[in-house]
């Protein structure tokens, strides 16, 4: 086994026992990167003198009996949707293409006070908008597995980093599926926080009451490593749950221990509207935990086909609203020679933003105009209400709920540019869990007749993301698919 | 002109300033007079992923300013976002209070001139944070500064109850001293503390029908003379209007005038109130509040007994004229040290002629209220009493009291140091004016005779007692002695 | 609801959201929006009445700060970033208009 393929805790056990310095860790992150990154173009930016000084710093530390953090070497990507005071913080947008933040996100403090190394900031949608990362203006990404592929998105490219092994672990931001379509098209491991669960501090909002940061890993035990590290309240973030109402847990401890009397819920109806060799996926996966000893139980959730409708009403209603500071007056682009102030404002935004953002803008900001507000922003509201209940009565009859992930494997790139609709169809599975503040992981359960990945998506209630964790290592533990490689890391 | 009548129909929008130590949403330190963008982080500026986080005081100081002004407090309340795009408003679009104000339907009482009260009726009180300043003064551009940004406001409505422009200026005035009273605000309309935007039209009644004027709201008004003066100005200007175009009132004709204090005019700013779109929508970044019952008993009990009510309670307690009686309770620290004088035993009209007469001069010039001067309450009512036993004379504790805030000494060792004490000893007195009936056969003539020179001459014997005594006579016993000798 | 939205109330929206959209920007968006309301549009299967509107998943309310000091960034660090500064000012162009609304 090479460094690429060890994971972020086989990792950081070797770094703390000296098998390994974290400087030669990050060298040989480095090394695969050079190796792989012309191709798969996960990142925007790498920070490879810092990481260097930061790997060094943390071996001196471990060689003098100094206590480190609990990541401590260990190389981490972050998506570029989180602001960091080293290298700039773009969004994947020309508008912060040269914005360099003063301050660092919750997330990245969390990181960097466990002794991670950052080594770089990947690629993403533009302002975590699209399901494919093709809507980035800085920078193009390819799925590892296919190259003429796209990784999912709005986190493709930490998806693309962690399944091209050019890191073990990386962070995203899941809005209405961001993390756990990417972890699906990729094959590897993608978790969801419950909403309150990380600190959106320093998270660039698109959907303010649907955006979660979360981990990516290539088994379920380093997502866990991670949300351990990032999990918790901030006082900087008024809807990061105190710990006295979720308290948080080591993510890690009793992680291998099946759950007893394990009741699986699966919705077939609703699951029908998967390609075929995504339902065979699922159902193969349903077996497996039947075998481990599982129930499944059949639900009824009536109001998830509303899901798409509501999502893109209220998180383009934030999103326009969360995007009107960006206006060239006191941060980010401003266009070269405006006649009068408000063209400052409107010809930096329409020449800064790309389509997509500006199709959401548009739509979010007519979903809030007067005499519009109620027919769309409030009656997707009352929609969200529904869904949360479909979810509410599902867990009285069941532990966790099984369901693809996107109806499909990667898809070609440019195939969907055109279509936005048809783009947003694709997250028909993800978007109920964000209207619904509930955790989600994806976890890699088969490949398609083109050795595509395909994720198995997993449910609980909120704040439950132990026993969620522990649900997904049931499946894991009786499967190999996470040790399957794209062909370019052979 | 005989056959039109008109009433005035003025409603205020209020912007107090919460005197709180940082902004609504963020750490920073209030700001005035500091160098631009000195007090601004990544908060207010509302800079990429930052996020605002509630200030507990801020929400307090408005749960009892909502209580004085007789609102009710909203059990449950929310934050909404306003939108618009104005270069001093970082994030473009406001963090307010749209359908749920933490106060709601209240009335503030005011003094109108013959004596009687008035209540003006209160819509609304929301919390919402202020914008920052566009400055234009620097050339051919504008000038962006950001400290005020994010600063605690309380916006509050009221109906339009008041109907002349002197109704306005009591008005203000009650706000501005209900809000110090309660010391949620400084108050200061210089400093932009309270923002008085006042909207003025007219009903006019003419044989050929009733008609109401376009109504006009007044900006840029920063002391209570010219929101009083532009009011004033507003009446006449509309009636000429009206007299002169016949222009009423109807949707969309409500236009914004700005008040120029050199001319003492206004002055059109927007001719047609635009068809404003603010897409109010709930914050997802900030929770709800929840006003619970003993959330709401904690604070009821910092409310204290507002201005306007001490005010009338000081008439007919203390017997106090209502001149003297608004003197005393124009700041809270004023009446509180006069009613800790009349706690300590001071007679009220003699502690409220100490302290209107010599307290308040001496703390304004040294730029403070009488708290802030070295006296103590019941020092003053200590004076108030040798006043009352004839120890002193009234003019002589004012000279006591001007000397006592000096050294901060006591009045009695004042009192012989300065050799101010009365002599009220009827023995030693009546030497002296036997002596003075001995020198002034003419006076006691006069007074003798009932002569029309008679009440002149009693005052001048006196007089001359007094100066015998350098001043240390008491006047009433030798008054006394006096009455019995020329009868 | 169901008509469709046009070029006109897409030129609005435009104005509103301080987009200075090209003509053939305003003819695409008015398509896909079209397209995308037709399909918001299907909420109106279901019956709302007297279902709360659910802004907020999380289980929490009154969350204050303490009113305490901290310090400010500093007029540098703040006007970094600034496309256009005038000595500690943020800069503009001329704004003749006041169309502030606090
Ligand atoms: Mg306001
Ligand atoms: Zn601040």
């Amino acid at each position: 086994m090479t460094l690429p393929d060890l994971t972020a805790i086989e990792l950081r056990e070797a770094i703390a026992t000296r098998r390994i310095s974290s400087a030669e860790a990050v060298a040989e992150t480095f090394a695969q990167i050079d190796r792989l990154e012309p191709t798969v173009g996960a990142f925007l930016s790498l920070f490879r003198d810092e990481a260097a000084a930061r790997a060094g710093d943390v071996d001196r530390r471990i060689a003098a009996g100094e206590p480190v953090g609990a990541l401590a070497g260990v190389p981490v990507a972050v998506k570029d949707v989180l602001c960091t005071t080293f290298g700039a913080t773009t969004c994947g947008s020309r508008m912060l293409e040269r914005f360099h933040s003063p301050y660092d996100a919750t997330a990245i403090r969390r990181l960097l006070n466990a002794d991670a190394v950052i080594v770089g900031k990947t690629n993403m949608d533009e302002f975590a908008m699209g399901s494919s990362t093709e809507n980035s203006a800085l920078g193009r990404t390819v799925n590892p597995w296919a190259p003429d592929r796209v990784p999912g998105g709005s986190s493709g490219g930490s998806a693309a980093a962690v399944a091209a092994r050019l890191c073990p672990v990386a962070l995203g931001s899941d809005t209405g599926g961001s993390i756990r379509q990417p972890a699906s098209f990729c094959g590897v491991v993608g978790l969801k926080p419950t909403y309150g669960r990380v600190s959106r501090y320093g998270l660039i909002a698109y959907g303010s009451s649907l955006d979660q940061i979360g981990p990516f890993g290539r088994t379920v035990a380093d997502v866990a490593l991670l949300l351990s590290v990032i999990a918790g309240h901030d006082p900087a973030d008024s809807t990061s749950v105190d710990e006295n109402v979720a308290p948080i847990a080591d993510y890690l401890d009793g992680l291998d221990e099946p759950v007893e009397g394990l009741r699986i819920g699966v919705a077939p109806a609703f699951n029908a509207g998967a390609e075929p060799s995504v339902r065979a996926a699922l159902e193969a996966a349903l077996d497996v935990y039947r075998s481990a000893g599982a129930q499944i139980v059949e639900i009824d959730m009536p109001h998830l086909d509303y899901a798409i409708a509501a999502y893109y009403v209220i998180a383009t209603a934030e999103a326009s609203s969360n995007l009107s500071r960006y206006d060239g007056v006191h941060y980010g682009y401003r266009t070269p020679d405006p006649a009068d102030y408000v063209e400052v404002y409107t010809k930096s935004r329409e020449e800064a933003f790309g389509q997509e953002v500006k199709r959401r803008i548009m739509l979010g900001t007519y979903a809030l105009s007067s005499g519009y507000y109620d027919a769309y922003y409030l009656k997707a509201l009352k929609v969200r209400n529904l869904i949360r209940g479909d979810f509410v009565r599902a867990f009285e009859k069941c532990d966790a709920i099984v369901m693809p992930v996107a109806p499909t494997t990667a898809f070609k790139i440019g195939e969907k540019v055109d279509d936005p609709l048809k783009m947003y169809l694709g997250d028909i599975y993800t978007i109920s869990a964000n209207l619904a503040g509930i955790p989600g992981i994806s976890v890699p359960c088969g490949l398609d007749e083109n050795s595509l990945p395909i994720g198995l998506q997993v449910l609980t209630p909120a704040f439950s993301e132990a026993k969620l964790l522990r649900i997904a290592r049931m499946y894991e533990a009786a499967t190999d698919w996470h040790t399957k490689k794209p062909a370019m890391v052979q | 002109m005989s056959d039109i009548s008109y009433e005035v129909i003025v409603g205020l929008e209020i912007h107090v300033q919460l005197c709180t130590k940082t902004k609504m949403f963020c750490s920073c330190e209030l700001s005035f007079g500091q160098e631009a963008n000195a007090r601004v982080c990544p908060v207010c500026l509302g800079m990429p992923g930052s996020l605002p986080v509630m200030n507990g005081q801020a929400v307090e100081y408005a749960m009892l300013a909502a209580m004085a002004l007789n609102c009710t407090v909203a059990p449950f309340t929310k934050w909404d976002r306003k939108s618009y795009y104005y270069p001093d408003l970082p994030k473009n679009y406001q963090i307010s209070q749209y359908d749920l104000p933490i106060g709601s339907h209240g009335y503030i009482e005011i003094l109108l001139d013959d004596g009687q009260t008035k209540r003006i009726r209160i819509l609304r009180a929301h919390l919402e944070e202020d914008a920052g300043k566009n400055l234009h003064t620097a050339g051919n551009f504008s000038q962006v500064d950001l400290n005020r940004a994010g600063t605690p406001l309380l916006e509050i409505v009221t109906e339009p109850d008041m109907n002349s422009p002197s109704q306005v200026r009591a008005l203000a005035v009650e706000l501005q001293r209900i809000m110090r009273y309660l010391g949620v605000s400084e108050g200061d309309m210089q400093k932009g503390h309270m923002r008085f935007e006042p909207n003025i039209n007219l009903a006019i009644t003419r044989p050929d029908g009733q008609f109401r004027t376009p109504i006009v709201e007044v900006k840029n008004l920063n002391s209570f003379r010219a929101l009083e003066r532009s009011v004033a100005y507003e009446v006449q200007r509309q009636l000429d209007d009206f007299l002169e175009t016949g222009v009423t009132l109807q949707m969309g004709n409500k236009s914004t005038r700005g008040w120029n204090d050199q001319d003492e005019v206004t002055v059109l700013q927007r001719e047609k109130e635009e068809a404003h779109d603010y897409r109010y929508f709930p914050d997802p970044d900030l929770v709800p509040v929840t006003t619970t019952p003993p959330w709401l008993d904690e604070i009821r009990s910092r409310l204290c007994e507002l201005p306007l009510a001490r005010q009338t309670r000081y008439v007919t307690q203390y017997g106090l004229s209502d001149y003297d009686a608004g003197v005393l309770t124009a700041e809270r620290p004023t009446a509180d040290f006069f009613e800790r004088a009349l706690a300590a035993g001071g007679e009220p009209k003699r502690v409220c002629n100490l302290l209107t007469q010599v307290g308040l001069k001496l703390a304004k010039d040294r730029g403070g209220d009488l708290s802030s001067l070295d006296l103590e309450p019941v020092a003053v009512a200590d004076l108030a009493k040798m006043v009352d036993a004839g120890t002193v004379s009234a003019t002589a504790a004012n000279t006591i009291l001007e000397s006592m805030v000096a050294t901060g000494k006591a009045p009695a060792a004042l009192a012989q140091e300065l050799n101010l004490i009365q002599t009220s000893d009827a023995g030693e007195l009546e030497g002296i004016v036997d002596q003075v009936l001995a020198e002034n056969v003419q006076a006691v003539q006069d007074v003798v005779t009932e002569s029309k020179k008679s009440k002149k001459a009693r005052g001048f014997l006196l007089g001359q007692v007094i100066q015998k005594t350098k001043g240390q006579a008491n006047p009433k016993v030798v008054s006394e002695i006096l009455e019995r000798k020329l009868k | 609801m169901s008509q469709r939205i046009d070029a006109e109330q897409v030129r609005k929206v435009a104005k509103l959201a301080r987009l200075q959209l090209t003509d053939s920007e305003i003819d695409e968006f008015t398509g896909q929006l079209g397209a995308i309301l037709g399909y918001v549009e299907k909420m109106n299967e279901l019956d709302t009445d007297g279902v709360e509107p659910l802004a907020h998943c999380l289980p929490i309310g009154n969350v204050f700060r303490e009113d305490e000091i901290k310090p400010s960034l500093g007029t540098d660090r703040i006007l970094a970033n600034a496309p256009e500064r005038d000595g500690s000012f943020f800069k503009v162009p001329k704004i003749l208009d006041d169309n502030s609304a606090a």
